[in-house]
Parts: structure tokens; sequence; C-alpha cells
């Protein structure tokens, strides 16, 4: 009786839209895993371990956005404590896996106290309210920074050294002369230890959200964002919900801003807290789909490609055209921001639920 | 008399100027069946959020047992054993039929220590949530997302998220308004099935006079937010005012 008034649909259709993203999220996986090997140059790397990062990164404010239904503008804020806690100890101390241990573990602690304030505190009131108060402790945070210069190093940010087994010169495996050991040519040294760092990092930190949206606590979450007062009537306390999973992905925040602090040697604004990253991360959970968080590998792999490397294809689309008129005008390399917008325009158009969400949808029983 | 199961003292709220529930002082009793009628503004879904919590009164206090609730929130109450489905309709509209059940077994029976595993692997909560939806007809449809349900069975994930709650106090909220002929009898016999445990608290805000006759113990009547008639079926639809007031609006048994 209950059937007949649903349009005729099979009852299950083969989900393809979700195995294709399943295959797309396991290829980048297995380039990632293996980038060290399948792609050498230096750039390459950089780009690899930002994905890496970032991945945790957007997955982590996903939880939050696409979940939840909550809106945080200290994500970045979170990943700046993570890794300027581990970057300060490192230049005090420094290159040693202490100060690593207890500067970062000092600034995921900072980040969780911040949270549990932040969401104890305002968790309550409206939406907007919620992301105006995180709006203010971002930027205060950012003027902290900034200020104190002795410490941060301000604008400029600061260097410092990563334990001896990151670094360049060490010898992770030698061969009978002493020399690196080379693996499909790609010496084993401690560029290859880092990358490995940052990719296992990132990998357990992903598999630990993938748990956490898949527990009972995941449709807890969902339920929140659908229709909180229903899920306040039913018997959830959806304020201590709400203040854990902020707690959560702030302190994944956190540990990846250690990671990221340790992988650079760097850390400065510019990578830790600036809003350019909030904005970054906003536009690849969008691109990638928001509430799948499988989507964030999607959005951060397009999104970052694009930033890299949209340069250097317009250099070659620019010479490529070099005859006609107003074409390699339109194309000079300057003018990447210009279409990096146009390519976001025409995802968010023709993926409104993000490449994951939209992909997701087809062929499948929703 | 026993303890009522639950009550309601002075019971009042205020919106601006306007008075919507006033004054409403009355106690129900475990196995008793109150039908609450009242024309469309009277009051009776603004009584109900006062007492499952959704809203806050301006005066008086809501009773649960012996326990003074009225501060409590609308999950410290389910929890405490008051159960309400809702006149609109409520659910989590991009989760399955059967996510929604699970999640009010899930908050009844609560994960404990296998809050970290996956919620799929939660057979026993999987099941449990699979009697209900077979009880109220909806298996077939359990893997749809809520929102694609036809109205008829969405009123009834309605009912089977309230019974998932299995309260010591169900309260409906016109539960089966909007349905059709034939559909609405499911929700009917669930009532009476709730009905036979001696122990259960019942309110019942219908219109459907012959669902009255047979279902009902008693019927209270609010008549803008006042408490104007409280009593046995036939007494109550025999008073002149609520002749007036109710028979009235007759024409709501069309719906
Ligand atoms: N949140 C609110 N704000 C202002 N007025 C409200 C609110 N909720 C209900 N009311 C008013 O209270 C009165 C009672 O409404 P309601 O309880 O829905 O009546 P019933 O369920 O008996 O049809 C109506 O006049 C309605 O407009
Ligand atoms: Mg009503």
């Amino acid at each position: 009786m209950s059937v007949s008034s649903i349009p005729a649909t099979p009852a299950r259709r083969i989900p393809v839209g979700r195995m294709a993203v399943y295959a797309i999220v396991f290829g980048i996986g297995l380039c990632l895993a293996f980038a060290p090997f399948l792609f050498k140059d230096v750039r390459a790397a950089e780009v690899a371990a930002r994905i890496c990062i970032f991945i945790v990164l957007v997955a982590s404010y996903d939880l939050l956005i696409g979940y939840t239904g909550i809106v945080s503008f200290a994500h970045t804020m979170f990943f700046g404590l993570g890794a300027y806690g581990a970057a300060i100890a490192l230049k005090a101390w420094g290159p040693g896996w202490d100060a690593i241990l207890i500067g970062g573990g000092a600034g995921v602690l900072a980040a969780l106290v911040l949270a549990v304030l932040i969401g104890l505190l305002s968790l309550r009131v409206k939406a907007i309210f919620f992301a105006m108060v995180t709006l203010a402790a971002a930027s205060v945070m950012l003027v902290l920074a900034s200020q104190l210069s002795d410490i941060t190093g301000g604008e400029d940010g600061f260097t410092y050294q990563a334990p001896r087994l990151f670094s360049p010169a060490f010898k992770l495996f030698e061969d009978a002369d002493g020399k690196v050991l080379r693996l499909f040519e790609v010496p084993l040294n401690g560029k290859v230890a880092a990358y490995y760092f940052v990719f296992l990092s990132s990998f357990v930190l992903f598999l630990v959200m993938m748990r956490i949206v898949a527990s009972p606590m995941g449709t807890v979450l969902q339920a929140i964002r659908e229709n909180e007062m229903r899920a306040e009537a039913i018997g959830y306390k959806v304020v201590a919900y709400r203040t854990a999973i902020f707690c959560i992905a702030a302190v994944i925040a956190a540990l990846i801003g250690v990671v990221r602090a340790v992988w650079l040697k760097y850390t400065g604004p510019e990578v830790a807290l600036s809003f350019h990253i909030m904005i970054d991360i906003l536009l690849m959970v969008v691109i990638g789909g928001m509430g799948t968080i499988i989507g964030a590998v999607i959005g951060v792999v397009v999104m970052s490609l694009a930033q890299f490397y949209l340069k250097d294809l317009m250099q070659v689309a620019a010479d490529a055209t070099s005859g006609f008129p107003l074409l390699p005008d339109l194309l000079n390399p300057d003018r990447w921001l210009l279409w990096l917008g146009v390519l976001f325009i025409l995802l968010v158009y023709f993926f409104p639920a993000g490449i994951a969400g939209t992909l997701m949808k087809k062929g499948s029983v929703r | 008399m026993p303890t009522p199961s639950l009550r309601t003292e002075n019971l009042t709220i205020r919106f601006g100027g306007h008075v919507a529930v006033d004054h409403v002082t009355c106690a129900f009793q475990p196995g008793e069946l109150t039908v609450i009628v009242g024309p469309n503004g009277a009051g009776k879904t603004t009584w109900f959020n006062l007492v499952s919590g959704q809203l806050k009164p301006s005066e008086g206090k809501v009773f649960k047992g012996e326990h003074d609730i009225t501060g409590q929130s609308p999950s410290a109450r389910a929890k405490a054993g008051i159960g309400r489905a809702f006149q609109l309709t409520n659910l989590f509209p991009k989760l399955s039929v059967l996510e929604n059940v699970r999640l009010v077994v899930q908050a009844r029976r609560g994960v404990g220590p296998r809050a970290l595993s996956r919620a799929a692997a939660l057979t026993d909560i999987r099941d449990e949530a699979m009697g209900y939806l077979e009880s109220a007809r909806l298996a077939d449809v359990a893997d749809y997302p809520a929102a694609a349900l036809p109205h008829g069975d969405q009123r009834k994930l309605e009912v089977a998220m309230l019974i998932a709650m299995q309260p010591d106090i169900f309260m409906f909220d016109e539960p089966t308004a909007g349905m059709s002929v034939d559909e609405a009898p499911v929700i009917l016999d669930l009532i009476a099935a709730i009905k036979k445990d001696m122990a259960k608290t019942i309110l019942l805000v219908e219109h459907k006079m012959d669902v009255v006759r047979a279902l009902a113990d008693r019927i209270i009547v609010l008549h803008n937010g006042e408490l104007v008639a409280d009593g046995k079926p036939d007494e109550v639809m025999a008073l002149p005012i609520v002749r007036e007031i109710y028979l009235g609006v007759g024409a709501e048994d069309e719906e």
C-alpha cells in the first residue's frame, strides 16, 4: 500500500555515481601514497604534501559545515595554534621530537580549550552570531600573532629545523658503500621520510574522520543539521553534540597544523593563520561537496592543481595560440585568477552539491 | 487519587499581548486516553509545546509524576518519558526512513561503549527500528529519504518515531490530519494498541468525531487558550459551550 504511492523506481539502482567517486578518491589516494616515486620534482612533492594536509583540514571543516551545519571562520585559527605550538618549540629547543610533542601538544591543547569555550559560550545562539564570534576570535589570533613578533616572528613568520630524520642529508637506508639507497631512482633520504610522515598522519586522521561520520554520533550530527528541534525532541542534547564536534574538528585541525609546521620548517601567518587559507578551505569544501567527507579529497586536489599548475597550463596555451588575435592575451598567465574564478563558477554550476555530492546522487536511490 | 503521571498547573504563555495558553490546570492518569479538542488557534499545539519543552511558559508549572520539569530542556523531558509527535510533519528529511527511527531508538537506548563502532553495525538498534517500521507498514520504504514519502506515509513515520521513544506519556497532535480515509486506520490501530498498556498516558489532539468516540476515555476542551470543559466524552460533548465552539467547526472533519 505504501509503496504504490512512491514513484515507480526500482527498489535499488546501481549507485554508479558513488562508485565513480570512490574510484576517483582511491586513485588520488594511490597517487598520494606513491607520490615521491611518481612525481619526482621538488615542486610536486610540495604540492602532494600540501594536498595531504589540506584534505585533513577541509574534511575536518566538513564535519562542521557539511555534517552538522555549523558555520565557523575559526578553523585556520585552530590549524595555526597547532602549527605555531610546534614551530615555537622547535625554534626554542632545537629540532627534536620532544619539541614537536610538547610544543605541538600545547598548541593542540590550546585549540581544544578555545574550542570548548567558544562552543559552550556561543553554540546556543543563532548560527549567524556564532559565525561572528568565530570570526572575531580568528581576527584576534591573527593580530596576536603579528604583535607578539618576538615569539612568532610577526608578519614574516620564522624558520627552524625539523628533526634530523627529515633532513635531505639523512639516509634512511644505506647500500654497501655507505651511499643512500635508491628505490626506482629515488634516494631514500629524509625528504622521503618527511613526506611519509605527512602522508601517514593525514591518512590516519582522515580514517578517524571517516569513522566518526559512520559512527552513531555521525548520524546524530546529520540529524542536527536536518532538524535541530526534532533532534532535541527525541532526546539528544544538541548543544553538547555541537560542542563536541566543534572540539573534535578543532583538535584535528590543530594536529594537522603541527604536521604542516614540521613539513614546511617555516611558520607564519600566510601559511598557518591567514583568512586566505580559510577562504581556500571554504572553496575546497564547496567544490568537493559538503557533508561527504571524501568530497574533501576531490575538492582539495582540483583546487590545488589549479592553484599550482593553472599558470603553467595557461603559459602553454598562450604560446600555442600566439598566432591568433586576443587569445594569447586572454590566456596570459597573469590572468590566472580570473580563470580560476571561471573554473569555480563552472564547477558550482554543473555540480551544485559539489563534485562528490553531485556524482554520488547519480544512480542512487536518493 | 494516585499521583497523576502528568500535571500542568496554571500553565500560561503570552506572545506579546496575546495569551495563547491561559492558566491551564489539569492532571492525567496512567491508562487514560484524553482527547483534546478545540477550534484552530485554541492553543492545543502551544500547550503541547509547553509540556514537551519546546516553549517555556510565562507562568505556571509542568509536573511529570512528582517532579517539576518546568525548567528542563526538551531532550531531558524526552529522556524522562515524555514523547511527542508533531502536527506539522517534523522529520529528518534527507535521512532515510529507517535512520529517522533508528535515531530515536539510539537516543533512548544509548550506545555506551559502542560509540566508536559503525552505526550500521548496531544491528540490535536497527532491528528494533525495523520493528516499528513494520508495525507502521513502512518497512517497504525503509531506505527512502523521509522527504520522498507521500504525506500519509510521513504522518505514519511521525507516529512510528513517537512509538519508538517508548515514553510513559504519548502526545499525538492531529496524527491523521490530511490522511486519506484508508490510511488513517493504521495510525488509529497503533494508538489503540498503546492504549492496551495501562501504564501509559495518552494525549490526543483530534477532530474526527468517530475517532474521538472510539478512543476517548475523557475529553478536555480548549478555547482561546483556556480550559473550558473536562470530563467523560458524552458529558463533554453534550455541553452547550462545546456544541457551540467545537461542533461549529465540524467542517474540519472533512480535512
Ligand atoms: N510562536 C508563536 N508566536 C506567536 N503566536 C503564536 C506562536 N505559537 C502559537 N501562536 C498563537 O497561539 C495561538 C494558538 O495556536 P496553536 O496552539 O497552534 O492552536 P491549535 O493547535 O489549537 O490550533 C494562535 O493564535 C497562534 O497564532
Ligand atoms: Mg495545532
